[in-house]
Parts: C-alpha cells; sequence; structure tokens
C-alpha cells in the first residue's frame, strides 16, 4: 500500500543522508528529544535542514519533526545529528530513568488532571 | 498492510504539512511517552484524538533486517525492511513536560521497533474491543516481556457488555493490572484512562527497589548542561 502524501522512494531517502541508511545505534535521540534550532537557515544549505531549522525555532519533538518533513525517524534523526554536529540545533533529552522520578510521575498526573 | 494508521495519514495528506501546528513553549525540556496499542479499528486514534491538543499526526519508523522472513517486507537493495506506521499526539502538561501520545500496532513486527522507539514509555494502554478480545492477547504478553506497567481499556462499542472477571478471565489478566471501560471518543474518558495508568505506573514503582538497573542510561540523574547541548 502506499501511503496517501508520502514519499517511499528508497533512492530520495538515500541520497538525503548521503547513503547512510539509519542512525547509528548511539544516535541520542529519542523519539522525544525537544530539538531546539541555534541558528536561521542559509542560502545553500540542504533544504531538509534548512526545514528542520525553520520548524524548531520553538522546541520540537523528533516525532514531530519526522511527520512534519514525511520522512522515516531513523532519517530524520540522521539529518538532526549532522546539525547537532555542527551546532546548528541542541537537543533536550527526555529525563530517563530506570525507575521513573516520582516527582516527574506527579507533575505528570496534576498536568492531566487539569485537562 | 498498515490501515490501522491510516487514518491520521489520509487528514495529514490532505492539509498542508504545518497548517495547524501549535507550537510548545520555549521551556519546554523534558519529553514523555506513553503507547496506546491495540488491534485494527478499536479506536487507537480517536483515544488520541480525544486528548491531544493537536490534530494527530502519523509517521514511520522503518528497520532493515538482512536475509529474515518477516510478512509484508519491502525489498529495498537487497535487504528486507519492515515498516511501522504510527500515529501520535502530545499534551503540554505543564512549562516543562510534554507528554506524547503513541497509537501503535499491536501486531508481530510492530515489536521488533518497540526497544527502537518505546524504551523509556512510561506506560502503556491497551485498548480493548470485547468483540474481538483475542486481538489483545499478543500485545499483553509483549508488554509483560519488556516489564512495561500497563492498563486495559475496553472501549465501548455498544456490543454486549461483559463483568471485568469475564474479560480478566479471557485476557488471562493479572489481578494488579488495573481494567476500565472507556468511551475513545470523550475527552473525560480519556484523560481518565491516562490517569489510570499514571497512577498504576506510580504504584508499581513504589512498591519496587528504587534502582532496578544500573546499567540503564543517567538512572534518575536529570538531564546536564553537557548532555542538552551534547
Amino acid at each position: 500500500m502506499s501511503r496517501p502524501g508520502r514519499d517511499d522512494s528508497p533512492d530520495r531517502l538515500y541520497t538525503l543522508t548521503g547513503g547512510r541508511a539509519h542512525a547509528t545505534p548511539d544516535s541520542p535521540f529519542d523519539l522525544v528529544t525537544l530539538v531546539v534550532a541555534e541558528c536561521d537557515p542559509t542560502t545553500g544549505m540542504q533544504s531538509e535542514h534548512a526545514a528542520i531549522l525553520r520548524l524548531t525555532q520553538q522546541p520540537t519533538a523528533v516525532v514531530e519533526l519526522a511527520a512534519e518533513l514525511k520522512l522515516p525517524v531513523s532519517i530524520t534523526k540522521i539529518l538532526l545529528g549532522d546539525l547537532l554536529a555542527a551546532g546548528r540545533v541542541s537537543a533536550r533529552h527526555p529525563r530517563r530513568a530506570a525507575v521513573p522520578d516520582p516527582d516527574v510521575l506527579e507533575q505528570v498526573l496534576v498536568g492531566l488532571r487539569n485537562l | 498492510m498498515d490501515s490501522a494508521t491510516s487514518e491520521a495519514a489520509a487528514e495529514q495528506a490532505s492539509q498542508p504539512a504545518s497548517a495547524a501546528r501549535t507550537p510548545l513553549g520555549a521551556t519546554a525540556d523534558n519529553g514523555l511517552k506513553i503507547v496506546v496499542v491495540g488491534g485494527f479499528g478499536v479506536g487507537k486514534t480517536t483515544l488520541v484524538r480525544s486528548v491531544s491538543e493537536i490534530r494527530p499526526l502519523n509517521t514511520e519508523e522503518t528497520m532493515t533486517r538482512a536475509g529474515e522472513h518477516i510478512d509484508d517486507i519491502s525489498e529495498v537493495r537487497g535487504k528486507k525492511a519492515t515498516t511501522v506506521a504510527f500515529d501520535f499526539g502530545r499534551i503540554t502538561l505543564d512549562a516543562r513536560n510534554v507528554l506524547y501520545l503513541f497509537g501503535a500496532p499491536g501486531q508481530e513486527r510492530f515489536w521488533f521497533l518497540w526497544d527502537r522507539l518505546f524504551s523509556g514509555t512510561l506506560g502503556a494502554v491497551v485498548l480493548v474491543d470485547t468483540r474481538r478480545i483475542d486481538d489483545s492477547w499478543y500485545a499483553i504478553d509483549r508488554l509483560e516481556h519488556h516489564g512495561t506497567p500497563f492498563i486495559v481499556a475496553c472501549n465501548d462499542f455498544g456490543g454486549p457488555t461483559y463483568a471485568p472477571s469475564q474479560i480478566r478471565d479471557a485476557l488471562d489478566l493479572d489481578p494488579q493490572v488495573p481494567l476500565l471501560d472507556c468511551d475513545a471518543r470523550s475527552r473525560a474518558s480519556g484523560k481518565q484512562v491516562l490517569i489510570t495508568l499514571v497512577e498504576h505506573v506510580k504504584k508499581t514503582y513504589a512498591n519496587q527497589a528504587p534502582v532496578r538497573d544500573q546499567d540503564t542510561y543517567a538512572p534518575h540523574a536529570p538531564v546536564s548542561e553537557q548532555e542538552l547541548t551534547r
């Protein structure tokens, strides 16, 4: 099935990332890592990089970027890795712990009850 | 294939990508995950939509696995790729915490990608259609295997009602796993489902030793400045 609106040509994805198919296993990005632009797009920049910088003027999760760019999550992470290495974005990773912080759980409950 | 998630995909395709973007506040710095798992047509996207502050979005993750047989594969450069599509929504909880809700199919190939996508998730909601209760067995088994706290929510389709004990028996559910009825279309009901889950998560971890796994990335530690900019 081809998903409407989705460009599923592998060649395009291959070209976008210079042939890299997957983010490295130690990619620091989680689905919900919040990404923030540290600079404006410049002329001549790869269009996907420019699009990410526009989308991340406010904190934006990796998964939202993937959806907006209509790219698989793994490809989005590769593009983000390039921008992060170049200092063009910063990343706010989820505060992960072996056991969720009880304070955070309480904050989640308060937030949900206020919905 | 993934018709279970096509609803948000179709919606998304019909509008310009950024038509309804609602940016987060500048201070948001902690993303949290809850996953809604269930079979086709059980109402995952409906539940996500009823509580989300954004129109549900759709995206996908692909994993290439050399030489293994999986159903519904596409050939990419001689390797077999499995693709899982999922919908998600968002709830801003406060100035820093943002909760992402993922509606994900429960079928077999989805679980190959669980660790990549949903590690660190707070917990899961297994959404059940009591007319097709068998659809949920596999998801429950996998969640138990992954040690992910979960609750079971029965979406009300106006079919015959069953006593909770009947549903528990049919699902072979542990007594401590919360079971509730819901109406996925209702914001109040969806909210109650999420609150029930987080209360269960809280109780689950309160009953455990403080640190289970010392190898896990940054146990208990808030993200340092260094991490933020890495």
